[in-house]
């Protein structure tokens, strides 16, 4: 007997996608009975499903934000680790995004299917390595879906914030980065580039940042920004949520050096729009050269494209020759990556 | 190019002014000669390569990208400089990185047929911040926010000279501008411009404070009425015509008829206003013939241009700025009435018996075209810029209106965090119907209790705009008001300001919109 088509399996409905030999969704908009997360970012671990199957670390994030509503049972599972639900194996492999985000793996009668959640391919000191999953089917997030996102080495662009800071060393450099996963990230990176004095973090950061350095994840000493005063903190990082950016809280700084960390700070007149003054183009997501670097290597037939600029990504699947489509799967957004 | 490229990166994304100047005098204190020039003339718009067009630039991705991943590219980018510097696919390693001295010679000589292949190459050799500087320089329009006014504000601060000394020659130069940047930091002369139709810096008036006058002796003083227009220069010299505004901007191409009545050997101040010598139109409808790349038949014969004369800087060989005012206008009107000219006339002087006299007359100035009255001590010389003392304008009292606040919206720069721009209304029956908005006229203490107020009284969010109760009453100073196809309320305010903050006053008390139509002149 030849293997099932993945999409006799697995396919989004109203309710998000839906394995059905597994009967559960992965990343539901809407609680659920049966939940697979691939990582704790808000859009894609929801509150409120019956039963949570994630990493350790995910559900730890999860619990974290979302208090009594993270699932009323829980189930983690480790990397590498198959897990039997109903008649589908799943297993959870790194994805590179944030800390304990995953791919999921999933085996059904010899077709597999990996759905990706969000990855990206460059290492990361704050969570494990993406793994290449060769698989008959793919699919793949496009939040960098056009060939205009292509980001520089980290390294670079974290010499652009310390040259700064040199050449300012009277402002204070506020920078805008997410409260899961890039704002780690950028301690972690800064630390790797010797800069070892503390950061100040937003108040919004903080209980985040702790639960890294509780899952073994080295930062480097950091202070609450609360209580400073007005000019003590010249020639400080701060790092606060992009909202927090041009709010009434940034006003207890004198003359902030405005800058932001997303993927999204490679379009200049975006950048500038946004009041930024230093972006930098640091992002948790695969850039277009590494989308279409994993759509090769996985050697998948099929592709398919969710959450972001699909139409593009899934242009450059068919010029390669893969089967490819754009999944419409609704609640996902691309705001600050 | 890599310089130029950062120059351009860094000015982009630095919001203040000051940080912009700091940038410009560092890259030309670094920057050698001829390369610093050429920055200069982009800077300022003055360079333009005809042999390099947008479409050439999209067929040369074209042939390295797919046609539909550079369509939905360009569609989110927005831009096509950016989005061929983003897109373009790099062959690292295999070119010479082209200075910008290199770029502009080539683009300058090389024949039409082979600009193509230099840019592609060029394209390849830089990395993405530097294929946007090129696709900028080639294609124009960069849009960082630098003026030529400050670009030139930073050549004064680096040659530590006014900036009217460049402004004085600057129109005399061409790039790549290596005389001036001797002067400026090799210690040569300031440049010889010789009889050329340079612009020179204008003298401005400052306005007359209420208890001023008192203390002015008004046989001291020649009065004229202050036109509703905009200010400019006519510089005739050498065979050469050029019409200036007060920046120092050519706007010759706007005004072909002008231009075409313009004496030789003369450099006059005055006032460029539409309509005829005896029914001025008022400033709405200039407006039409503002900011347009060309200009249609039609407008020409609708918005007539001419220029009221209010001075005279410069007459056959003779530099008259030394001179008291009553002298240069003697030469003027001796020098107009030898020959008249179509389209330029004389402002005329007006006799006053005492401040009194005077004040009743501007009061009484409700005429089109009219902003109110100019005050020149009648021995002062003509002065670059704004000296206090010999010239006051005195415009006739600002219209008020009580308006009820209806919109804010969040400022730019240092006013980001607060909302500072606001569309106001005045009631039409029940209705509350926008009649304008206001960014000005009140203190920093001021706006943080505004921002507070808005943030409080919110009743909906549109991005960066909110919608509030209606509960506040604003009293709204402008100087006219007329009518407008483009407003709901059918008016529009010449420079609205908020003049008061009636935190006391209930809105329903507001004013109405038949007040504000009744304030319009003719």
């Amino acid at each position: 007997m030849s293997a099932p088509l993945p999409d006799t399996w697995v396919y989004p409905t109203k309710a998000g996608l839906y394995v059905e030999p597994a009967d559960c969704y992965i990343d539901p908009p809407r609680a659920a009975d049966r939940a697979i997360i691939t990582h704790g970012h808000s859009d894609h671990a929801r509150p409120g499903h019956a039963h949570v199957l994630a990493t350790p670390e995910t559900l730890a994030i999860m619990r974290l934000r979302l208090g009594n509503q993270a699932g009323t049972t829980q189930q983690a599972s480790s990397y590498g680790v198959p897990i039997r639900v109903g008649d589908v194996t799943v297993t959870l492999v790194p994805a590179g995004h944030v800390l304990g985000s995953a791919q999921v793996v999933l085996d059904w009668r010899g077709c597999r299917v990996v759905v990706s959640g969000d990855y990206k391919r460059r290492p990361d000191p704050t969570c494990a390595l993406f793994e290449t999953i060769p698989c008959d089917c793919f699919v793949t997030e496009a939040t960098f879906g056009l060939p205009v996102f292509r980001h520089p080495p980290d390294g670079h662009e974290i010499a652009r914030l310390l040259h700064s800071l040199s050449l300012f060393p009277e402002r204070v450099h506020l920078i805008g980065a997410y409260s899961l996963g890039k704002c780690q990230r950028l301690l972690a990176l800064l630390r790797r580039e010797g800069y070892e004095a503390p950061v100040y973090l937003h108040g919004a950061l903080i209980q985040m940042t702790e639960l890294y350095r509780t899952l073994g994840v080295e930062l480097g000493p950091t202070l609450s920004v609360a209580g400073m005063a007005r000019d003590a903190l010249a020639g400080q990082i701060v790092i606060a949520p992009p909202s927090a950016l041009n709010d009434l809280w940034s006003r207890r700084m004198t003359d902030p050096l405005i800058g932001m960390a997303s993927g999204w700070m490679r379009v200049k007149q975006r950048a500038k729009a946004r009041g930024v003054e230093l972006p930098l183009v640091i992002s948790d997501h695969a850039d277009w050269d590494e989308l279409v670097r994993t759509i090769e290597e996985v050697q998948a037939p099929e592709i398919w494209v969710t959450h972001g600029n699909e139409e593009a990504l899934v242009r450059q699947a068919s010029l390669l020759g893969r089967r490819a489509r754009a999944l419409s799967l609704v609640g996902y957004e691309d705001d600050e990556a | 190019m890599i310089r130029f490229a950062e120059l351009l990166e860094s000015l982009l994304f630095t919001p203040s002014r000051n940080g912009k100047l700091r940038l410009m005098i560092r890259y030309f204190q670094e920057t050698p000669d001829p390369e610093r020039g050429w920055a200069l003339a982009a800077l300022t718009g003055a360079l333009s390569f005809p042999g390099a067009k947008p479409a050439q630039i999209r067929a040369l991705v074209l042939g390295r990208v797919d046609a539909e991943l550079f369509a939905w590219s360009y569609d989110f980018v927005g831009d096509l400089a950016e989005t061929v510097s983003l897109i373009w696919p790099e062959r690292p390693g295999a070119n010479h990185v082209p200075d910008l001295t290199d770029i502009v010679d080539s683009l300058t000589t090389a024949p039409r047929g082979s600009i193509g292949g230099l840019i592609e190459a060029w394209l390849d050799a830089l990395d993405a911040t530097g294929r946007w500087a090129l696709l900028k320089l080639m294609t124009g329009g960069m849009r960082i926010g630098v003026s030529a006014r400050l670009a030139k504000t930073a050549l004064a601060e680096l040659g530590a000279v006014g900036v009217d000394q460049v402004e004085e020659v600057w129109h005399g130069l061409r790039p790549p501008y290596t005389e001036l940047f001797h002067w400026l930091t090799g210690g040569g002369p300031q440049p010889d411009t010789g009889e050329q139709p340079v612009f020179v810096p204008l003298m401005l008036a400052n306005p007359l404070e209420p208890d001023e006058l008192v203390a002015l002796n008004h046989s001291d003083y020649l009065a004229e009425w202050k036109w509703d227009g905009i200010r400019v220069q006519l510089s005739c010299r050498g065979g050469e015509r050029r019409i200036y505004t007060r920046t120092g901007d050519e706007v010759s191409g706007a005004f072909p008829d002008l231009m075409a009545a313009l004496p030789d050997g003369v450099i006059l101040d005055g006032e460029l206003l539409v309509g005829s010598f005896e029914a001025v139109a008022p400033f709405k409808d200039l407006q039409q013939r503002l900011n347009r790349k060309s200009v249609t038949a039609r407008m020409r014969a609708d918005y007539p241009e001419f220029v009221r004369l209010y001075d005279a800087l410069w007459i056959k060989g003779e530099d008259l700025r030394p001179l008291p005012l009553t002298e240069r206008r003697g030469r003027l009107e001796a020098w107009y009435r030898a020959q008249p000219r179509p389209r330029l006339d004389l402002s005329p002087i007006i006799e006053f018996a005492d401040w009194e006299t005077l004040s009743t007359l501007r009061d009484g100035a409700r005429a089109q075209g009219i902003e109110g009255l100019m005050l020149k001590r009648r021995d002062a010389p003509y002065l670059a810029g704004r000296p206090k003392g010999p010239w006051f304008k005195w415009k006739r009292g600002a219209l008020t209106l009580d308006c009820v606040l209806m919109y804010a919206q969040r400022g730019h720069g240092k006013r980001s965090s607060f909302y500072s721009d606001y569309t106001f209304g005045a009631w039409r029956d029940t209705e509350l119907v926008p009649v304008g908005k206001a960014y000005s006229g009140f203190t920093d203490a001021e706006l943080l209790l505004l921002d507070k107020w808005i943030r409080a009284h919110t009743t909906q969010k549109y991005g960066p705009v909110r919608e509030v109760e209606r509960g506040l009453v604003l009293e709204i100073a402008f100087d006219s008001v007329h009518r407008s196809t483009r407003h709901k309320s059918g008016l529009a305010m010449r420079f609205p300001r908020v003049h008061r903050i009636r935190w006391d006053k209930p809105a329903d008390e507001a004013d109405r919109v038949e007040t504000l139509a009744a304030m319009m002149v003719g």
